[in-house]
């Protein structure tokens, strides 16, 4: 289990824009009647891209109405599951993977870039940058470990300069291209492939 | 090794495309209504007949799971869920199935839906996956395009929908009924068993749950027969197997092969080796994190399927194998492992809320060297204390690596560990062990 906790400094209004709002009635028409409460992670993903990549007690009040369930049950999704966050992570959010998988091919090494291009500590949001770090359990992309996730991008078979370069263009506020860092197709054996050599060639 | 043409996963590496044009290339969507007007009884017995067990970790027999659908549609309609929270530390199949393969799985659902007279399915995918359910999406939204979903889905008189329903970060929502729970807007927490999901799962209704990468080999099935299918492997473990091999290999990578394949030549043939050469092996994890590791001198001769990894204490599970060398600290890793799975601990029930945090905060002062030799079983205590006694299987997902570990690295904790032990012992009575128990026996 894991703890989180709400912002200190919260927002006193909340509402979706016209282009969240179109969203979430999509969403919300997925479910049978009556079942609108299905809807409810999906929203609060909605809310948390709106404002900002994190998701204030207000917003979670206004969904608890939209869909007609006790605010209580929103809060209590948005504290179980990892991905919503609840006080301000910056404009990138780093999601390092230290599970074993990676770990053993050197995610520490991830960790110490952004230590040093960022901050010193985890989910620490310095005031001159517009990021924060921190370490994640598997995310799944274990063939290609180590890797990394900024905001919905993977970024895999990284190294630590490879980590430091993409950081810093992070921190410029570019957008580095997802994807392998070691310049290989998906998931395929990176050299000495056996299989499908058919496909390959043709 | 699997002959190119016997593979189900054509474009596995996205050497072809994965939109419909080329998937229909692959042979996908082609005579979709041939296969279901031969009937639903035609359907499952052909299920059975191919022997296919679940490819999310459990095995279970998919046609016998599909057969406890109710036979009539009463008052409550039918659902199909595809379980695609592969969070598995070690695994990453299906998220090349969602990306590359997409309508491999759409038309599996049609097929599946049918077959369990569904007329939703949701797929639920991991959040983290986000820009591959976009592509799920869109390969979705290209199938209602050409009416090979929805109303009249692929002129087979049955009309599906099919929408995704992304996770947020939760391990626990891979279990099927923690899924349904965070399918329904809760948390993620399992529900007890029975009632099964067949007769009482999403929204109380009747619910089959399968994984992506079994419902997406159904297609290739019943085109070529169960009996094709059944041909490859072994009886009770047939047919073909993505398996994820990641660590310290050279060339880490997934790849598509025959049930019961040799770990070796999994390893030396498509992964290229072990890094620094197969003397510099250690432990291999051979079915995602929660299985028990297997030690190098039975890696020589192990094959991969249900039932031989079973035989020797362990699991085939999702098939993500993770190759651990010498190189590495196999406490370390462990240690890792059970923090994982301390984080990912729904907390509802005690043994393993409690019981995830000890085992992680023991191994790593054993890995550090800072325990005691008795508090070795201690260890081995508390994961007998959790293992059985959870609602659902994260108990024995969080406890068998510790046993494995236990069981074939003991040696290597004694070495380390030799501090004093706090309580001298003064009779020889398991810490933590129910008296009562041991009362009865004496």
């Amino acid at each position: 289990m894991s703890l989180k906790r709400p912002a200190k400094d919260q927002p006193k209004n909340f509402e979706f824009n016209s282009s969240s709002l179109e969203a979430a009635n999509k969403i919300i028409s997925k479910y049978p009647k009556g079942k609108q409460q299905s809807a409810v992670m999906a929203l609060l993903y909605i809310a948390q891209k709106q404002n900002n990549n994190w998701i204030p007690l207000v917003a979670m009040k206004y969904i608890a109405k939209l869909l007609d369930m006790p605010y209580i049950k929103v809060y209590e999704v948005a504290t179980f599951y990892s991905m919503y966050n609840l006080s301000p992570v910056g404009k990138y959010f780093i999601q390092v993977c230290t599970t074993t998988p990676c770990m053993i091919r050197g995610a520490g090494k991830l960790v110490e870039a952004c230590k040093e291009k960022i901050s010193e500590n985890e989910s620490e949001l310095l005031p001159d940058k517009n990021c924060s770090w921190m370490e994640v359990e598997c995310l799944g992309a274990c063939v290609t470990a180590p890797m990394m996730q900024i905001n919905d991008d993977y970024y895999e078979d990284l190294d630590k300069e490879k980590t430091l370069e993409i950081l810093d263009k992070v921190l410029k506020d570019e957008s580095p291209k997802p994807g392998s860092y070691r310049g290989r197709v998906n998931n395929e054996p990176e050299n000495g492939r056996k299989t499908l050599m058919e496909l390959k060639n043709a | 090794m699997l002959k190119d043409q016997d593979r189900i996963f054509k474009n596995l590496y996205n050497d072809l495309g994965s939109d419909l044009t080329s998937a229909q290339k692959r042979g996908d969507w082609i005579n979709t209504k041939e296969i279901t007007n031969k009937g639903r009884d035609w359907i499952i017995n052909e299920m059975k007949d191919s022997q296919l067990r679940g490819r999310g970790g459990a095995g279970f027999p998919t046609g016998l799971k599909w057969s406890f659908a109710p036979k009539e549609v009463g008052s409550r309609s039918h659902y199909l869920v595809i379980n695609g929270d592969e969070s598995e530390p070690g695994t990453c199949k299906d998220r090349d199935i969602l990306r590359f393969e997409p309508h491999k799985l759409i038309e599996g659902c049609l097929i599946a839906s049918y077959a369990i007279q569904a007329h939703v399915c949701y797929i639920y995918i991991r959040g983290e996956y986000f820009v591959d359910g976009q592509k799920l999406q869109a390969a979705i939204d290209e199938a209602y395009e050409k009416k090979l979903i929805g109303k009249n889905a692929a002129g087979t008189g049955w009309d599906l929908d099919i929408y995704i329903h992304y996770g947020a970060g939760a391990y626990i929502c891979g279990e099927e009924t923690a899924l349904l729970e965070s399918i329904e807007g809760n948390k993620g927490q399992p529900r007890l068993k029975p009632p099964f999901p067949a007769l009482i799962g999403l929204y109380g209704c009747p619910t089959i749950i399968n994984n992506v990468e079994t419902i997406a080999v159904v297609p290739t099935i019943l085109r070529r027969g169960g009996k094709w299918f059944a041909s490859l492997g072994r009886e009770k473990n047939t047919g073909t197997k993505i398996f994820c091999i990641s660590g310290n290999v050279n060339n880490p990578c997934n790849v598509e092969e025959e049930m019961n394949i040799p770990l070796k030549e999994l390893i030396e043939v498509h992964a290229g080796g072990v890094i620094g050469g197969w003397d510099n092996l250690q432990a291999v994890i051979p079915g995602g994190s929660s299985m028990p590791l297997i030690p190098k001198e039975k890696c020589e001769t192990l094959t991969m399927d249900f039932d031989s990894l079973v035989a020797e204490k362990s699991g085939l599970g999702t098939a993500g194998v993770v190759v651990i060398n010498k190189d590495q600290d196999i406490i370390k890793c462990m240690a890792r492992i059970a923090r994982f799975y301390k984080h990912e601990s729904c907390g509802q029930c005690t043994p393993c809320r409690e019981g995830s945090g000890w085992m992680w905060r023991m191994l790593e002062r054993m890995a550090k060297g800072e325990a005691s030799k008795d508090e070795i079983e201690m260890l081995g205590d508390v994961t007998k204390q959790i293992e059985g006694h959870t609602i659902c299987a994260f108990g024995e997902g969080s406890s068998w690596p510790v046993q494995g570990l236990l069981r074939h690295f003991k040696d290597e904790i004694k070495k380390r560990n030799n501090f004093d032990p706090i309580v001298k012992e003064t009779q020889n009575i398991p810490y933590l062990v129910d008296q009562h128990l041991l009362d009865k026996n004496a």
